[in-house]
C-alpha cells in the first residue's frame, strides 16, 4: 500500500479493513489468539465482557502507538529485529500507564475492569494485532481500524461463548470433555460459522 | 543417580501429569494457527522448546537479584530475547519457512506457557531443573501439537511432511477441505484433548 494514497480511499480501505476484522478475519476464530484467556475467562457473561471491553481499548490503542514508533522510529534506526521487544514494552507499559489512571479517576470501572488489564498484557491478541498491522504494511489509519476491529471481533467471541457457556453449565457433558474440551468444540461450530462470512467483502 | 530420578519426575510432570495442553489449557494461541502442515508444527515446536528451556534457565539464574514488582517484565524481556534469535536464525537461513510462519514466531513471546512454567517452576528452582522443566514441558506440549496437526494433513490434504499418503491421496479418498481450515484445528484439539483427558480420568480411578 503505498502511502501517497489519497485520504478518502485509505478511510474506505479502513471501513473494509475494520469489518473484515470482525467478520472473515476474526483474530480469535481464524488467526487462533487470544485463545488462552478465550478459554479461561469465559465461564461468565459478565466477567467476559470486562476482559472483552479492555481489549478493544487496548488493542485500538496500542496498534495506533505501535504504528508511529515502528515507522518513525525502528524503521529510520534499522532496527527492525528489535520489534518484538519493542512492542510488548509498549504495550505493557500502556497497560500499566492505563491502570494508574482508571485506579486514579474511577474506581468503579477499575473494579470492573481492572483485574483483567495485567492480563491483557500477555494476551496473544495484542501483540498478534500489532504484528500483523507491520506485516501486512498498512497506513496509519487503517492500523487503527484493523485495531478496532479486531478488538471488537475478539470481544464479540468471548461474549458469545460466555453467553452459550452459561447457557451449558447444568448440562451433562461427559467427564474428559467438560471446561476446555466442550469449549473447544463450541469454538469449532463458532469458528465454522464465521467461515460463512468468507466472500462477503472482497480486499 | 538422584540427577536421573529429578529428571524422570520432572519428564513424567511435563509429558503426562501436567501437561501443557490437556491439563494446564496453556499456551494454544500461538501454535495452534500453524497445525495444518506437520512442518511447519515441527519447526515452531522446536522453537517453542528452545526458548521455553533456556528462558526457564535463564530466569532462574536470575532469580536472586530480580526484584519482585518487576518480575513479569523481566521475565518477558528475558523470553523476547530467544525468540529473537529464533526468528533472526529463521530469517537467515530459512527465509521460506519464517514467511510461512508469518507473525506466529514473534507470538511465542505472549504464549501464556512459556510465561507459565517461568512464574510456577523457574522462579523457585535451581537453573538445572527449571531447564529440565521446561525442555520437558516443550515437549509435551510439541507432541500434541504434532498429532493434531497429523490428522490434519494427511484428512485435508493427503500428504504427510508435504509427500503423499497412500489411499488418502488417492481419488477414491474425499478430501476433508474443512480440516485444513480454522475450525478443523478447533475440532480436531478437542477430541484429542477428549481422548488424554479420559485416559487420565480412568487411571486416576484405578489408583484410586
Amino acid at each position: 500500500m503505498n502511502p501517497e494514497q489519497s485520504f478518502n480511499v485509505q478511510i474506505w480501505q479502513a471501513f473494509i479493513v475494520f469489518f473484515s476484522a470482525i467478520f472473515t478475519q476474526n483474530i480469535l476464530l481464524i488467526y487462533f489468539l487470544g485463545l488462552c484467556s478465550f478459554v479461561g475467562v469465559s465461564k461468565q457473561l459478565k466477567t467476559a465482557v470486562g476482559l472483552g471491553m479492555a481489549v478493544i481499548f487496548v488493542m485500538t490503542s496500542t496498534c495506533a502507538i505501535n504504528w508511529f514508533v515502528y515507522h518513525y522510529v525502528l524503521v529510520p534506526l534499522h532496527l527492525e529485529f528489535y520489534r518484538f521487544i519493542i512492542f510488548i514494552i509498549i504495550i505493557a507499559a500502556f497497560v500499566q500507564f492505563i491502570e494508574m489512571v482508571i485506579d486514579r479517576y474511577s474506581p468503579v470501572l477499575y473494579h470492573n475492569l481492572g483485574i483483567f488489564l495485567p492480563l491483557i498484557t500477555v494476551n496473544c491478541a495484542i501483540l498478534g494485532a500489532v504484528l500483523f498491522m507491520v506485516i501486512r504494511e498498512y497506513t496509519f489509519i487503517v492500523s487503527v481500524g484493523f485495531g478496532l476491529g479486531s478488538g471488537i471481533g475478539w470481544f464479540l467471541a468471548i461474549m458469545a461463548m460466555a453467553g452459550i457457556r452459561e447457557r451449558l453449565a447444568n448440562d451433562r457433558i461427559p467427564r474428559g470433555l467438560q471446561g476446555p474440551g466442550i469449549t473447544l468444540v463450541i469454538a469449532g461450530l463458532m469458528a465454522l460459522a464465521f467461515i460463512g462470512f468468507t466472500g462477503v467483502l472482497q480486499q | 543417580m538422584a540427577v536421573l530420578n529429578t529428571t524422570k519426575k520432572y519428564a513424567i510432570e511435563g509429558i503426562w501429569n501436567n501437561n501443557p495442553i490437556f491439563r494446564q489449557v496453556l499456551g494454544l494461541c500461538s501454535t495452534l494457527a500453524i497445525t495444518n502442515l506437520v512442518s511447519n508444527t515441527a519447526v515452531m515446536c522446536a522453537a517453542l522448546v528452545f526458548t521455553l528451556a533456556f528462558s526457564s534457565a535463564t530466569v532462574s539464574y536470575l532469580r536472586n537479584i530480580t526484584p519482585r514488582n518487576i518480575r513479569i517484565m523481566v521475565e518477558t524481556l528475558i523470553i523476547a530475547f530467544y525468540v529473537i534469535i529464533v526468528d533472526v536464525i529463521l530469517k537467515a537461513y530459512w527465509p521460506q519457512m519464517s514467511s510461512n510462519l508469518g507473525p506466529y514466531v514473534g507470538l511465542i513471546i505472549t504464549n501464556c506457557i512459556v510465561l507459565g512454567r517461568t512464574e510456577a517452576c523457574a522462579l523457585s528452582n535451581p537453573p538445572g531443573g527449571a531447564f529440565l522443566d521446561g525442555f520437558f514441558n516443550g515437549l509435551g506440549y510439541s507432541y500434541i501439537l504434532l498429532i493434531v496437526a497429523t490428522f490434519r494433513e494427511v484428512l485435508g490434504m493427503g500428504t504427510f511432511l508435504g509427500m503423499p499418503v497412500p489411499y488418502f491421496s488417492s481419488a477414491y479418498f474425499d478430501r476433508w477441505i474443512m480440516m485444513v481450515m480454522p475450525p478443523g484445528a478447533f475440532f480436531m484439539l478437542a477430541i484429542v484433548v477428549w481422548v488424554f483427558r479420559t485416559i487420565q480420568h480412568n487411571k486416576e480411578e484405578k489408583t484410586k
